[in-house]
């Protein structure tokens, strides 16, 4: 048998061919490769370099610092502190969460709640988000974590900004405070800081109010991230605008000597400058730590602030609505003077008869013969009867409102409401019956219908005292804008009027008989001159008129009866108005008068619309100057 | 082609006389492309020697010797080796189910003492050998009965099934296409290509049904369906393809790839490693790659289509298709043609066993070429 046959020739032949057509195969695969290269690199390469930009790239937005809040003398009442932090990044706790939970647990503390939340947190997030384990730490216990952050893996130390109220609960109302941004706050708002988790907004008081102008204007950063998403390194940085500072026309001295003077009382006060409504105390009591609301409060504080019946959320001093009961009087008797009844006298038999309603004086054997000054000094009840029923509701409502009762003055805070003042139009609509004399009456002593805020007590105080419209403000400057200041527009009463009722007014201070003459202000030059009021919560029947009004002192709290006073001084030439009401409050010797006394006391000894302001200069110069002194 | 005469071809070449014939073009296209492979793994570790491109360059050099040893040594020997070879490499992929590491959910590594071992990647060479070598002694006709059919059927079916349970399907897939396109070159019937062909289509629900395993058919759904998953495996195919995409004409420059540094890509160094370098220089880089693929693939043909035996012809084709498989696999993979398997670009891609193995088996496609005048009788005693 030969080596080689015709069989190995045939087999060559075939493997030739068979390898050819194989070839043919390699370069058609070769070919499709060359083809899809084609495909995704020059005509769809654009878009793969625009993706792989889109991964490479992240967008991260800076925090602004928020603007400060500062009082008329440049005392910081909300400010931006070091917040020292921890947080942990999921991806990178490789002893898992709860481990690393554990170990920090045993350096700091933590306590349930928290790694509850922290636990949520990280289940909403990327993996790659830091979440926050604790805020606010100390410095020592920040450094005591720092020193063991080696053995944990994932947890890293970080320091950022959070607001800081370093008066606490003090100027709580006027402040308000800043949370995280709900839902609300997201709608019709596109800046994209408030979908930043830790980003906090203002939700009430001047932090809500002014929170455009404080929050600033995101910066943004441009990093490299890999594919987890942590940052590489940074392309480019555009700074943001910081915030803009708030200047209050607030003196933080007088605003805490108020909130001090009210102590635990449910009350209210505003303290104004009656020369161009600079409002420099503004206090409703109790009030809460706004600094809770920051770093994010917890249910049961929640809920002792919610059910508390001192109402700590509420800002009473515009929030609140009250019967002005006899502090309505002085409006009544300027109406009076300017409507042909100025020298009217009227004889208190200690009650009136109007159908088969009997009206009472609160004076149960009567006043005897008296005329508008005494009617004030006295609070006859029995004289504003008659001064209602000859003036009507229609002429009462327009005094009422020229005196900055009945619709909310504007003040730059939120929550204000309006108070009422009733009309003829309204009652008819409201309730179907047509105005009766006796709602009249009511409404003469500031019961019935009328509510008022002690804002707009105030404010009256003011108006009574400079003899001018005067609208309360307490934003000065904000940034470099100084805020609209117009000067005070005139009232439509006659000098005859104010001089009569300043006359009462001074009268119930000063002049024995008067019902706040055992509070006075006795030293010279200070005096005081304003109005006592007391509010009823509650109906007394005609029998108990007969057998006699129960004391107060005898009701359950909420039953008793509103203590209210306001005042301007010095009586001869007035700067400062001030009203205090105190919820159920009307036991004992006047104490809302008493407080009111050494408000104005202090606040005249102190003189804060004297002394000079802190008020950022170039803002004053650069605005025309159109009103204050 | 000018062929020396007989008795030259007989007469034993000396060392000399060897390296002299060896084909130098090819030595330099498979440097440049390790070179490449090289470069790439110190890009895909941001500009660093370690961890891998130093080690890469350890193996390619190891390979280069082993490549150039191998050569040298005469066709016949590998000859007499190829059915011991196979069944060393049978008996280890053998050992890997049963002592094997667990590597990537599949056991695919063996340790032998100083290294750890990939049995299949070797064990496609020695396959490769053993049924050059068995196919040498069948003629045309031989081939197509269908009982001496069934030899070689079981030499591809064996080491396929093995490595099928580890589970690789990457390497089953290439084991089964060298297997069959060396009977294929060693001139099977028509009579038995169309009716697999037909055959293999119909049971491809049945595979699906019973043999995939649920990874498999996950990569499967995954690459038909990329958007229903774009964050779990479909990230790897919308990554790759945003890689490969956005090197555009030119690519992005040497280094400047930031799919892969950033790691956006999963098995950047290794499987994926095209991705970089597709990145990095583009459809013109690419071009030239395949350029460099495609000469090393040309060779190779040129290899087996001079020599003068059976046994050489087979061998050098099943080598230079084994290369050209994994090139096919992996490119259509990362470009987005195929589903994910694991199959490496030979060359490139980091992996020890994969350098070695391939690095061996351009040895034997060497040694094809410097012994490409030897005879080998159909009916060889002496050798067998």
């Amino acid at each position: 048998m030969p080596l080689f046959d015709r069989k190995d020739k045939s087999r060559y032949a075939s493997f030739t061919r068979r390898s050819l057509m194989v070839s043919g195969g390699m370069t058609a695969v070769l070919a499709v490769l060359a083809g899809r290269l084609y495909q995704l690199q020059i005509l769809n390469g654009d878009q793969y370099m625009t993706q792989a930009e889109d991964n490479r790239v992240s967008q991260r937005l800076v925090f602004p610092p928020r603007g400060r809040i500062i009082d008329r003398f440049g005392v910081e009442l909300a400010t931006n502190r070091r917040n020292y932090r921890v947080v942990i990044v999921a991806e990178q706790a490789t002893d898992g969460i709860e481990a690393a939970l554990d170990a920090v647990g045993k350096i700091i503390e933590l306590t349930p709640h928290q790694r509850e939340r922290v636990l949520h947190d990280i289940a909403a997030n990327k993996k790659f988000a830091p979440v926050p384990i604790a805020e606010n730490l100390s410095w020592e216990e920040f450094a005591r974590l720092n020193l063991h952050l080696p053995y944990l893996p994932g947890v890293q130390p970080d320091v950022g900004d959070t607001r800081d109220y370093p008066y606490g609960a003090e100027i709580s109302h006027v402040l308000g405070y800043v949370a995280a941004a709900s839902q609300q706050d997201q709608k019709g708002d596109d800046d994209p800081l408030l979908s930043q988790p830790g980003f906090r907004v203002g939700k009430r008081g001047i932090e809500k109010q002014f929170d455009a102008e404080m929050r600033g204007q995101a910066g943004a950063s441009r990093v490299e991230v890999n594919a987890y998403g942590r940052i590489i390194r940074e392309l480019s940085n555009v700074p943001g605008r910081a915030g803009s500072d708030v200047y209050l026309t607030i003196d933080c001295q007088l605003q805490r000597y108020v909130e001090e003077r009210l102590g635990n009382e449910s009350a209210a006060c505003v303290v104004m400058d009656v020369a161009t409504g600079d409002v420099l105390a503004l206090t409703s009591t109790p009030g809460y730590d706004p600094n809770l609301f920051n770093v994010g409060i917890s249910n049961d504080q929640w809920r002792t602030l919610t059910s508390d019946d001192h109402k700590p959320l509420l800002n009473k001093a515009l929030g609140g609505s009250y019967p002005p009961g006899s502090t309505f009087k002085p409006a009544m008797a300027m109406a009076a003077m300017d409507n042909g009844l100025a020298d009217l006298q009227v004889f208190c038999t200690g009650s009136v008869t109007l159908g088969n309603h009997t009206f009472h004086c609160w004076k149960k054997g009567g006043h005897g013969h008296v005329g508008l000054q005494r009617g004030i000094q006295a609070s006859c009840d029995v004289f504003f009867y008659e001064i209602a029923r000859r003036l009507g509701i229609d002429r009462m409502e327009a005094a009422a409102r020229a005196l900055s009762l009945g619709a909310p003055t504007g003040i730059e805070l939120p929550g204000e409401i309006g108070g009422f003042i009733p009309s003829r139009a309204w009652k008819l609509a409201r309730y179907g019956v047509p105005w009766q004399q006796g709602d009249t009456l009511s409404a003469g002593i500031g019961q019935g219908y009328v509510v008022v805020t002690p804002l707009q007590l105030c404010t009256l105080t003011a108006r009574l005292a400079s003899g001018k419209a005067v609208v309360p403000r307490i934003a000065h400057v904000v940034g470099t804008a100084l805020q609209p200041r117009p000067l005070p527009a005139a009232l439509p009463f006659s000098d005859k009027a104010f001089a009569v009722v300043r006359a009462g007014l001074n009268d119930v201070c000063n002049t024995p008989g008067g019902t706040a003459y055992a509070w006075r202000i006795t030293q010279p030059g200070f005096e005081m001159a304003g109005k006592t009021g007391t509010a009823q919560v509650r109906r007394i029947s005609n029998e108990e008129h007969l057998t006699g009004v129960r004391k107060n002192e005898s009701l359950p709290w909420n039953l008793r009866d509103h203590a209210l006073f306001y005042a301007y001084a010095p009586a001869a030439a007035p700067r400062y108005a001030c009203v205090v009401l105190i919820e159920h409050g009307a036991v004992g010797a006047h104490p809302q008068v008493q407080m009111t006394r050494d408000i104005l006391l202090f606040a005249q000894q102190r003189d804060p619309v004297r002394l000079p302001t802190a008020y950022p200069m170039q803002a004053v110069q650069s605005a025309p100057e159109t009103g204050g002194t | 082609m000018t062929l020396r005469p007989y008795a030259a071809a007989r007469r034993t070449l000396s060392i000399v006389e060897k390296l002299y014939e060896i084909n130098w073009g090819l030595v330099l296209v498979i440097a440049i492309l390790a070179s490449i492979g090289i470069a790439m793994q110190y890009s895909v570790a941001g500009g660093a020697w370690s961890p891998w491109a130093d080690k890469q360059t350890i193996r390619f050099v190891i390979g280069f010797a082993v490549m150039i040893v191998v050569a040298l040594v005469d066709i016949r020997y590998w000859m007499k080796i190829a059915y011991p070879a196979y069944f060393i490499f049978l008996a280890l992929l053998a050992a890997v189910e049963v002592a094997g590491h667990v590597g990537l959910g599949a056991q695919r590594w063996i340790s032998l003492g100083l290294f750890d071992l990939q049995p299949s990647e070797p064990m496609k060479i020695a396959m490769v050998l053993a049924l050059a070598r068995f196919l040498h002694g069948q003629s045309v006709e031989d081939v197509s009965k269908p009982l001496r059919l069934l030899i070689p059927l079981a030499m591809i079916g064996v080491p396929a099934l093995l490595v099928a349970i580890q589970p690789n399907l990457g390497t089953t897939i290439i084991i089964v296409l060298d297997g069959a396109s060396i009977l294929f070159l060693a001139g099977l019937s028509w009579w038995w290509i169309l009716p697999t062909l037909g055959a293999g289509a119909a049971a491809v629900p049945l595979a699906w049904k019973f043999v995939l395993h649920d990874y498999q058919k996950a990569r499967v759904l995954t690459f038909l369906k990329p958007e229903s998953d774009s964050l779990g495996a479909g990230w790897n195919i919308a990554q790759a393809k945003i890689a490969v995409g956005s090197g555009g004409a030119s690519g992005k420059g040497f280094l400047q790839g930031t799919q892969s540094r950033l790691n956006f890509l999963p098995e950047k160094q290794t499987d994926f490693i095209l991705t970089n370098f597709a990145e990095e220089f583009g459809f013109v880089g690419c071009i030239a790659l395949l350029i460099l693929f495609g000469a090393v693939i040309w060779y190779g043909v040129q290899t087996a289509m001079s020599a003068r035996s059976q046994f050489s012809r087979l061998l050098a084709m099943g080598i230079t298709l084994n290369f050209f498989f994994y090139i096919m696999i992996n490119g259509a993979m990362v470009m987005g043609l195929i589903p994910v398997v694991g199959i490496p670009m030979p060359l490139i891609s980091y992996g020890g066993t994969a350098m070695i193995a391939v690095m061996f088996g351009f040895g034997l496609l060497l040694s094809v070429h410097v012994h490409r005048q030897v005879e080998i009788p159909r009916h060889s005693p002496g050798i067998i």
